[in-house]
């Protein structure tokens, strides 16, 4: 059984990959064909709360309604990114990160010590 | 009964007068003296317990001054007297309130952000796999655990033996609630933007955190291996700034220990 967070990406993935608006139905389609079936209510459900999340736009003007992705994949990942490389002034109290960038002479200091290893 | 607990007025003057010299010998000569010690490097727990007591210390000698001063100058109206301790008191808890809003304000956005562009790792649990060409590994809060991330340019550029290194890391600031430690210098530095000493706590402890980590993950490699994870990382010219404030070098530190 998939968790929500699973279902929500793989929505997600269909409506970044479509061309255009796709309804619920264009949704469920294009999952299928992934080998990912899914039923309409909790398809509906994960829509609902990728709306809500504000990944998703949808336009109630036409039936059924059209969903739209709010920004590409790219732009997330971007987000994403900014943070974590540093760019937001508080991100060390958001994330833990391995190591950001090194100084010139701090990598020389531990080149020598790889040498003196090897 | 209002004169039932009389306080000679001398006692209450010298102990604010005692209590004004802890609290500024903690907001400048000790913090600045540990900053520049070289012992934290080489024994970075006995140091984080040491920020903590200066931190929690400070904040709580200045309070007592400010409430022992003012009852000193106006000890007919004890309520009025206590007005500016009570003042600095609240305005160092509703930073530290506003920061933790503020912060895991921030992490749900990022943590639904994973969810929607991450994948989950393979074989290992709680850790996710961000398809991304920069070599990038950190990990946040989530919930009652945490969750790693990878980045696809991470996995492409760390030999196996060098992935250990860089997840032990990770999980050491996961097992051992370093966000927890952080979040509260960091609330402390917001509340005192204008003083420098809440800066450098803050960078020291951030420094020291990952030492820590890398303790734990040199029990799991050799330092070399451990070395060459942190180059292909940080010296491979794509990861973002890391400034450092004024008087704080914690973060060579981090590196020499490796080498010696």
């Amino acid at each position: 059984m998939a968790t929500l967070g699973e279902l929500e990406r793989a929505v997600m993935d269909a409506v970044w990959d479509a061309a255009g608006p796709l309804s619920a139905y264009d949704v469920q389609a294009s999952l299928e064909a992934a080998g990912r079936p899914l039923a309409a209510t909790t398809l509906l459900t994960v829509l609902s709360r990728l709306e809500k999340k504000g990944f998703v736009a949808s336009d109630r003007s036409v039936r059924p309604y059209r969903y739209t992705a709010v920004a590409a994949r790219a732009d997330h990942v971007a987000e994403l990114m900014h943070e974590v490389l540093g760019e937001s002034r508080d991100r060390s109290a958001v994330l833990a990160r391995f190591v950001g960038s090194v100084s010139e002479e701090d990598a020389a200091i531990m080149r020598r010590l790889l040498e003196g290893a090897g | 009964m209002a004169d039932a607990l009389v306080i000679p007025m001398g006692a209450i003057v010298w102990a604010a007068a005692m209590l004004w010299l802890v609290a500024l010998l903690l907001a400048w000569p000790v913090p600045v003296w540990l900053a520049r010690a070289s012992w934290p490097m080489r024994a970075p727990v006995v140091a984080l317990l040491v920020w903590q007591g200066v931190g929690l210390a400070g904040g709580l000698s200045m309070i007592g001054a400010l409430a022992l001063t003012g009852l000193a100058i106006a000890p007919q109206q004890p309520l009025l007297a206590l007005i500016p301790a009570a003042a600095f008191a609240a305005y160092l808890l509703v930073h530290l309130a506003v920061t933790i809003v503020q912060v895991t304000r921030q992490r749900h956005r990022h943590l639904a952000l994973l969810d929607m562009l991450s994948a989950p790792h393979p074989t290992r649990a709680r850790t996710r796999v961000l398809d991304d060409a920069v070599p990038v590994a950190y990990c946040l809060p989530r919930g009652a655990g945490s969750v790693t991330v990878l980045s696809q340019g991470l996995l492409d550029r760390l030999d196996p033996d060098e992935l250990v290194a860089v997840i032990a890391h990770e999980r050491a600031h996961v097992e051992q609630r370093h966000d927890l430690l952080l979040l509260a210098f960091r609330a402390w530095r917001s509340a005192l933007p204008w003083f420098p000493i809440a800066a450098l706590a803050d960078a020291e402890v951030a420094a020291l955190v990952e030492m820590l980590a890398d303790d734990h993950a040199r029990r799991e490699v050799r330092d070399e291996v451990l070395a060459r994870a942190i180059l292909a990382v940080g010296a491979s010219g794509v990861s973002g700034a890391e400034v450092e404030p004024a008087g704080s070098t914690r973060g060579s530190d981090r590196f020499k220990r490796l080498v010696a």
